[in-house]
C-alpha cells in the first residue's frame, strides 16, 4: 500500500516540477512549488501512516504552515514585482544575470 | 680622582653639552649663549685633558727614572651589548694610556681654539644657524674623544661613524648651497665605503677570537691564522684608507671644504682625519703581525701624498690647496706607520695637527676679509693683514719643513722612519714630495699675501677672538720640535712608548741636509715663479702641459666614481625596480587579470533565469541519482 | 601589582576605546580623540610597567593568565610575555600611541576611522600576549582584516600608466589605486593565514596533547616530516607579512596607499607579527626543521637586504622609498633569526624594534611632508629644511639609524646581526648584509638631500610650515625612542637575551 502513496506523491511532485520548469508565470511557478510541497507531505503522512511515528505528524503540520507563510512571501514578492516590472513573466525577471 | 674616570669626563663633558643643546631649542635658537655652552664643554674638556697629561708625564717620568710604577694602561668598561654569560659581549669605556691622553689634548686644544675662533668667524649666522653649528661643534668633540679613548673595536667604530656624521652636517652646514649638499653626502658615502671595510674586519676578527678590545686582541694576536690575520687587518686598514683620506678614497677630502673654514681646520685638517692614523697606532700590535698589510699602507701613503701634493700645485682655490696638502701629509703619516715608525707617524700627526689647523684658521681669517676663496683674486694682503700673514707664513715653513720650525723634526722622522723600514721607493716619492709641498705652500704665500693686489675693498686683520686661537696654534707650529728633547722629562717617544731607549728614528747623515735643500728649492722655485715672476706660470703650465690638465680633473678619479655611481649603481637599481615592478609584480597582476578575465568568462553561464537554474538543479539531480544507482 | 591581569588590560584598552568611540562619539571628533589617546595611553603606561616588572633573571614566560574558552578542545585564552614579547608589547604601544596623535588630521569618518585602528591594534597586542595558537590566530586575523577597511576608505591612490611588461593587467587590476592595495594587500595576508591555520591544525592534532598551548606543545615531540612541512607553512604564512621576497610586492603598494597611522602600525608593527611568527612558534616549536631550512631562510633575507635596497633607490615616490627600506630592514630581521646564534637572535628581535620605531617615524613625517608640500614626488620637492626644520632633523635622525648609524637603534640590531651571519654555517651572509647598509646610505642620504638640502623653490612652497601642535608628539617619542635605545641597548637587549638563549636552548645549539 506504501508504494501506491509513494507513486501519487512522487507523480505531483513531478507534475509540480514540471510546473515550476515550464511556467512562464510568477505566479504558475509558485503554484508548482506548492504541488512539490504536497508531494513531500503525502510522503511524511504515508510513512508516518506505515510505521514511521508521530514524527511524520508533526513533520507534516510544519511543512504546511511553512508553506503558507512561503507562499505568502512568495505572493508578496511577485505582487511588488509587478508593481515595479508591470510583469510577472519569469523570462523578463533576469536581474541575476551575470 | 682616578684616571679612569678624569678620561670618562673628558669624554662626557662635551656630551653633555650637546644634550643640552640638542633638547633645550630655546637656548640653541639663541645663538651666542649655545656658544657659551659648548666653549664651557670643550673648555673643561681641555683642562682635564691637560691635567691628565700632566699626571701621567709624571708617572713615565718616575717609571722611567726608577724603572718601575704603577700601570699607565687603566681601562674603565662599562657592559654595552649583554650576552650568557659572565662578561658581556660588548661593553664601552675608556682606556687610558699615554696615546690616548696625548691626542685627546691636541683635540681637546684644537677643538677649544677652533670653537673660541668661530664666534668671530660664523659672528654673521643667524643665532638659530650659530646655535645648531655649536650643537654639532659638541657633538663632534665628543665623539672624537671617544674615539680617541675607546678600549676596543666597537666603541671605536661608534664612534669612528659619529665623528663620520658629525664631518657630514658640518660640511653641510650652508645646506641651501647645492655644492654643500653634494660634498656632504659624497663625503659620508666615500668614507663609508672605507667603513664596510671596517666593520667586516672587526666582525672577522671578532669571529676569529671572540674579542673586540685593544689590549686582549693585541695578547690573542699570535694565535691566529697569519694570512686570516692579514685579511682582517687590511679591512680594518680599509676603514682609514676612507677616513685618512688615502689614495683611492681621497676624494672627498677637498669636497669637504665646502664647510666653514673653522670646521674644514678643525675636522678636515687636525683631528677627524687623522683618526685613521690613529686607528692604526692604536691597533699596531695586530698591524705588526700582518707585515704584507703594513707595506701596502706605506707604499699607499707615499702614493697618495705624491699625488695629492702635484693636485695641491694646480689648485686655485686656497682652501682646496690646504685640503690637498692635508691628504698629502696623511699620506706621509701613514708611510711612517707602514714604515715600522709609529712613533715617527705619531709625531707628524701632532706636529700637523698644530700647523695645519693654523693654515686653515689663517686662510679663514683671509677668506673672511675678502669674501673669496679665489687665490687668483687676493694679492698683497700682506700690507693689510700683516698678523695674519705672519701666522700664516709660520705655518707654512713649519709645513715645508724648515728647522726649526715643528715639521721639520716630525717629517725628518717619517723619512728617516720609512728609510730605515727599508722601503726606498716609498721614501723617494715622499723624499720628491717635500720640494713640491714647500712649492705648492709657497705658491699660496706668494699669490695670497705677495705679488700684485687683486682684492676689493679694505681687507684688514680680523679681530682678537680670532687672532688668539691663531697665535697659541703659531706658538705650537713654533715650538712643536720641543717634544722630542728630552728636558725635565721623557721625550714624546718615551713618554708614548713607555721604554727609555724609544727615539724617533734619525736616519742616515744626508737626510737632513737634502730634505732641508729641497724645501728651500721648493720656497725659491715659489718665489720665482709667483712673486719674481722670472718664469711665467703659463710657460710652466705648457710645460706640464697634459699634466697640469689632468690634475685639475684630479687625474680623472672623480670623473669614474660619478660615472661608476650613477651608471652602475643607479643602473642597478633602475633595473631591480623595474623587475621588480614588472616581473615580480608583473606575475602577481598577470594572476590576478587572469582571474577576473576568466570570471568574465563564466559569468555569462548565469543568464539570471530562475527556471533556468532550477534546470541545472533537476538536471543535477537526476545524475546524482543515475550515479548512484548505476553504482 | 601582582594579580593585576596586566597583559589583559593591555590588550583590551584598545578594544574598549574603540567601543566606547562607537558608541559615545559620534559627530564629536575631540571626545574620538580623547578616548583614542586615552585608552593607548592606558596600553603604554602598562607596557612600560610590564617592561619595567619584568624579572630578566627569572627569564621565561612571567604576568602568566589563563581563562578557558572552549574547554573540550583545550583552546583557551592563554596569555604571558617573555623578553621578546615584552619588547614587541612595548613597540606595538609606542606606534599606535604616537600613531592616535598622526592621525589628528583625519576629517571623514574619524569616528570609524580610529575605532577600526584600535580594534586592529588589539589583535596585535594580543598575537604578542597569546601563548595559546588557537588564540594567537584568533588575534592575528584581528590584526589583518581592518586594514583592509582602513586602506581602501581612507587611503590615496597613486596614478600608474599602463606600460612595460604585462601593462594590460594594471588597468584590469587598477594598480596604484587604494582599492587595489588593499586587495592585494588581504589576499596576500590571508593566503598567508591559511598556511599558517593548517599548520596550527597539523601540530594540534600531531602532538596528541588536546591543548593549542604553545607550551604544552612545546613538550611535545614531532617527526622530522611534519617538522619539514609545517616549518615551510609557517614560514611561508608569517614570511608574506614578514615581506619575505619575492612574496614582498604588497607591502610596497600597501604601505604607499595606506594612510599615516595605518603604515606606522603596518611597517612598525605588523610585519614584525610574521617575524616573531617565525621566531617564537616555527622556530620554537619545530627545532629541527628551523637548522634544516636555516639556509634557504638566511638566503632569502640576504636576497631582501640587497633587492630591497636597490629597489629603494629606484623608486621616485617618497613613500616607496621607505616602504622598500623597509623590505631591505626586514631582511636583517629574518637573518638574524635564520643565523640560529645568540649574537643574531638578538640582533633580529632588537631589529624588529629598532625597525618599528624607525620606519613609524618615517612614515609619520612622510605623511606629514605630503600634508604640507601635497606631493609625494621626491624630484618636485627640494630645500625643506628651511622651513621644516624639527621635520628635517626627525627625518635626518631616522635616516641615520636606517643606514646604521651607531649612538641609534638601528646599529646595535645591524652590528649584533653581523656578528651572528659571521658565526653562522653561511659565514657568507656577513658580505651581502653589510652591502646592504651601505646602499642604504646611500639611497636614504639622497633623499634626505633632495627633500631638505639645497635652495627652496619660494614660489611654490611659500606656505610651507613645520610640524605642531599634537604632530611633534610622533617626532619627539619616536626620535627619543631611537636615541635611548641606540645609547643603551642594554635596556632591551637583557630581558631579549634570556628569551633567545632559552630558545636556542631548545633548538640544542648552545653548550
Amino acid at each position: 500500500m506504501l508504494k501506491a502513496y509513494l507513486l501519487v506523491a512522487a507523480a505531483v511532485f513531478a507534475i509540480g516540477l514540471f510546473g515550476v520548469l515550464t511556467r512562464r508565470n510568477a505566479v504558475g511557478i509558485l503554484l508548482g512549488i506548492e504541488l512539490m510541497f504536497n508531494a513531500v507531505n503525502i510522503n511524511l503522512l504515508a510513512f508516518a501512516r506505515f510505521g514511521g511515528g508521530v514524527a511524520g505528524w508533526i513533520l507534516a503540520l510544519f511543512t504546511i504552515a511553512i508553506t503558507v507563510a512561503e507562499i505568502a512571501v512568495g505572493l508578496a514578492i511577485v505582487i511588488v514585482i509587478f508593481r515595479v516590472r508591470r510583469t510577472v513573466e519569469a523570462d523578463h525577471l533576469t536581474l541575476l544575470r551575470g | 680622582m682616578t684616571l679612569t674616570a678624569l678620561a670618562a669626563l673628558v669624554v662626557v663633558l662635551p656630551f653633555v653639552a650637546a644634550v643640552i643643546l640638542g633638547a633645550c631649542p630655546p637656548l640653541r635658537r639663541a645663538g651666542r649663549p649655545a656658544a657659551v655652552v659648548a666653549l664651557a664643554g670643550s673648555g673643561l674638556s681641555l683642562i682635564l685633558a691637560v691635567r691628565l697629561v700632566a699626571e701621567l708625564w709624571g708617572m713615565v717620568r718616575t717609571t722611567l727614572a726608577l724603572g718601575a710604577g704603577p700601570p699607565r694602561e687603566v681601562l674603565l668598561t662599562i657592559a654595552w651589548l649583554p650576552q650568557a654569560g659572565p662578561e658581556p659581549l660588548a661593553s664601552v669605556g675608556v682606556l687610558v694610556d699615554p696615546l690616548s691622553t696625548a691626542m685627546a689634548a691636541l683635540v681637546a686644544l684644537v677643538a677649544f681654539l677652533v670653537q673660541l675662533y668661530s664666534l668671530g668667524y660664523m659672528a654673521e649666522q643667524r643665532p638659530g644657524s650659530l646655535g645648531r653649528y655649536y650643537l654639532y661643534h659638541s657633538l663632534f668633540v665628543f665623539s672624537m674623544l671617544g674615539l680617541v679613548f675607546a678600549p676596543n673595536f666597537v666603541q671605536m667604530f661608534v664612534f669612528w661613524e659619529l665623528v663620520g656624521l658629525c664631518s657630514y652636517l658640518l660640511i653641510g652646514f650652508y645646506y641651501q648651497r647645492p655644492a654643500a649638499a653634494a660634498a656632504a653626502v659624497k663625503a659620508f658615502w666615500v668614507t663609508k665605503l672605507g667603513d664596510v671595510g671596517f666593520l667586516i674586519g672587526i666582525v672577522l676578527l671578532w669571529g676569529a677570537t671572540g674579542l673586540f678590545a685593544f689590549p686582549a686582541l693585541a695578547r690573542a694576536v699570535t694565535a691566529l691564522n697569519p694570512g686570516f690575520l692579514a685579511l682582517c687587518m687590511f679591512l680594518v686598514y680599509l676603514g682609514a684608507v676612507g677616513k685618512s683620506a688615502q689614495f683611492p678614497l681621497h676624494v672627498w677630502l677637498p669636497d669637504a671644504m665646502e664647510g666653514p673654514t673653522p670646521v674644514s681646520a678643525l675636522i678636515h685638517a687636525a683631528t677627524m682625519v687623522a683618526a685613521g692614523v690613529y686607528l692604526v697606532e692604536r691597533a699596531y700590535p695586530l698591524f705588526l703581525a700582518a707585515p704584507a698589510v703594513l707595506a701596502l699602507m706605506a707604499w699607499v701613503g707615499a702614493f697618495t701624498a705624491l699625488l695629492a701634493a702635484s693636485l695641491a700645485l694646480v689648485q686655485t682655490d686656497i682652501k682646496r690647496v690646504l685640503a690637498y696638502s692635508t691628504v698629502s701629509q696623511l699620506g706621509y703619516m701613514m708611510a711612517a706607520l707602514g714604515g715600522g715608525a709609529p712613533l715617527a707617524g705619531f709625531f707628524h700627526l701632532l706636529t700637523h695637527g698644530f700647523f695645519k689647523a693654523l693654515l686653515f684658521l689663517a686662510a679663514g681669517a683671509v677668506i673672511h676679509a675678502v669674501a673669496t676663496n679665489d687665490m687668483f683674486r687676493m694679492g698683497r694682503l700682506a700690507r693689510g693683514m700683516p698678523k695674519t700673514t705672519a701666522a700664516f707664513v709660520i705655518g707654512a715653513v713649519a709645513l715645508a719643513g724648515l728647522p726649526p720650525f715643528s715639521g721639520f723634526f716630525s717629517k725628518e722622522s717619517v723619512l728617516a722612519g720609512v728609510w730605515e723600514g727599508g722601503l726606498y721607493v716609498p721614501f723617494v716619492m715622499l723624499t720628491l714630495t717635500v720640494f713640491l709641498t714647500a712649492f705648492y705652500m709657497f705658491r699660496v704665500v706668494f699669490l695670497t699675501f705677495g705679488g700684485p693686489r687683486q682684492a676689493e675693498g679694505d681687507p684688514h686683520d680680523p679681530p682678537a677672538v680670532m687672532l688668539g686661537p691663531m697665535w697659541v696654534l703659531t706658538a705650537g707650529a713654533l715650538a712643536g720640535g720641543v717634544l722630542v728633547a728630552e728636558w725635565g722629562g721623557p721625550s714624546l717617544a718615551q713618554f708614548v712608548a713607555e721604554n727609555v731607549d724609544a727615539t724617533l728614528p734619525h736616519g742616515p747623515w744626508w737626510l737632513t741636509p737634502i730634505s732641508v735643500v729641497l724645501a728651500v728649492a721648493g720656497i725659491v722655485g715659489a718665489w720665482l715663479v709667483y712673486q719674481r715672476e722670472a718664469v711665467s706660470a703659463a710657460t710652466l703650465r705648457r710645460e706640464f702641459g697634459p699634466l697640469a690638465r689632468a690634475a685639475e680633473r684630479g687625474y680623472g678619479l672623480d670623473a669614474a666614481y660619478g660615472a661608476l655611481y650613477r651608471r652602475v649603481l643607479l643602473g642597478t637599481a633602475g633595473v631591480i625596480g623595474w623587475i621588480d615592478r614588472y616581473l615580480v609584480d608583473g606575475v602577481v597582476n598577470l594572476a590576478s587579470a587572469w582571474t577576473l578575465r576568466a570570471g568574465a568568462r563564466l559569468r555569462t553561464m548565469q543568464t539570471g533565469r530562475a527556471q533556468d537554474y532550477l534546470y541545472g538543479v533537476a538536471v543535477g539531480f537526476l545524475l546524482l541519482a543515475l550515479l548512484w544507482g548505476a553504482w | 601589582m601582582s594579580g593585576v591581569p596586566v597583559l589583559s588590560l593591555i590588550t583590551a584598552a584598545p578594544f574598549v576605546g574603540a567601543l566606547l568611540i562607537m558608541f559615545t562619539a559620534r559627530h564629536r571628533p575631540g571626545a574620538v580623540r580623547g578616548i583614542a589617546i586615552g585608552s593607548t595611553a592606558v596600553s603604554l603606561l602598562l607596557s612600560l610597567y610590564v617592561y619595567a616588572a619584568y624579572r630578566p633573571d627569572q627569564g621565561g614566560f612571567q604576568f602568566y593568565e589563563r581563562y578557558p574558552l572552549v574547554p573540550s578542545l583545550g583552546v583557551a585564552v592563554e596569555l604571558g610575555a617573555d623578553g621578546i614579547s615584552i619588547l614587541l608589547i612595548l613597540l606595538t604601544a609606542i606606534i599606535i600611541f604616537t600613531g592616535a596623535f598622526a592621525s589628528w588630521t583625519i576629517r571623514t569618518r574619524d569616528q570609524e576611522f580610529y575605532a577600526l585602528l584600535l580594534t586592529l591594534v588589539t589583535g596585535v597586542f594580543g598575537v604578542f600576549c597569546a601563548l595559546d595558537l588557537f588564540v594567537f590566530f584568533l588575534f592575528y586575523e584581528l590584526a589583518v582584516l581592518p586594514m583592509y577597511l582602513l586602506i581602501g576608505i581612507w587611503g590615496t591612490s597613486a596614478a600608474v600608466p599602463p606600460q612595460g611588461l604585462f601593462g594590460w593587467t594594471f588597468r584590469a587590476t587598477g594598480v596604484g589605486s587604494k582599492e587595489y592595495a588593499a586587495m592585494k594587500l588581504t589576499l596576500y595576508l590571508l593566503l598567508g593565514s591559511a598556511f599558517i591555520l593548517v599548520g596550527i591544525f597539523v601540530l594540534y592534532f600531531q602532538a596528541g596533547t588536546a591543548s593549542f598551548s604553545l607550551l604544552a606543545l612545546q613538550q611535545a615531540e614531532f617527526g622530522p616530516g611534519v617538522q619539514r612541512w609545517v616549518f615551510l607553512a609557517f614560514y611561508v604564512g608569517f614570511g608574506v607579512l614578514a615581506g619575505i621576497w619575492p612574496l614582498h610586492t604588497w607591502s610596497p603598494d600597501g604601505h604607499a596607499s595606506a594612510p599615516t597611522a595605518v603604515s606606522m602600525l603596518h611597517a612598525g608593527v605588523l610585519m614584525k607579527l610574521g617575524a616573531y611568527g617565525v621566531v617564537r612558534i616555527a622556530m620554537g616549536l619545530l627545532p629541527e626543521a628551523a637548522a634544516a631550512w636555516a639556509p634557504l631562510m638566511g638566503t632569502i633575507a640576504t636576497i631582501n637586504i640587497v633587492y630591497g635596497a636597490l629597489a629603494a633607490m629606484a623608486q621616485s615616490d617618497l613613500k616607496y622609498v621607505v616602504a622598500y627600506s623597509s623590505v631591505s630592514h626586514m631582511g636583517i630581521v629574518m637573518l638574524g633569526a635564520a643565523t640560529l646564534t645568540e649574537a643574531g637572535l638578538n640582533g633580529s628581535v632588537f631589529q624588529m624594534f629598532a625597525h618599528g620605531i624607525m620606519t613609524g617615524l618615517f612614515f609619520a613625517l612622510v605623511g606629514l611632508v605630503y600634508e604640507k608640500a601635497h606631493t609625494r614626488e621626491i624630484g618636485k620637492m627640494g630645500g625643506f629644511g628651511r622651513r621644516m626644520p624639527g621635520i628635517a632633523a626627525a627625518f635626518t635622525l631616522g635616516a641615520l639609524s636606517s643606514l646604521g648609524l651607531p649612538g641609534l637603534a638601528g646599529f646595535v640590531a645591524e652590528l649584533l646581526t653581523f656578528l651572528g651571519a659571521w658565526q653562522s654555517a653561511y659565514r657568507w651572509w656577513l658580505f651581502p648584509a653589510v652591502a646592504g647598509t651601505f646602499l642604504t646610505a646611500i639611497y636614504i642620504l639622497r633623499v634626505a638631500r633632495r627633500i631638505f638640502w639645497g635652495p627652496l623653490a619660494e614660489g611654490e612652497y611659500a606656505h610651507l610650515g613645520d610640524a605642531e601642535g599634537p604632530e611633534w608628539v610622533a617626532l619627539v617619542v619616536l626620535s627619543v625612542a631611537l636615541i635611548l635605545f641606540g645609547l643603551a641597548p642594554v635596556l632591551a637587549l637583557g630581558p631579549v637575551d634570556r628569551a633567545t638563549v632559552a630558545l636556542l636552548d631548545r633548538l640544542g645549539i648552545l653548550p
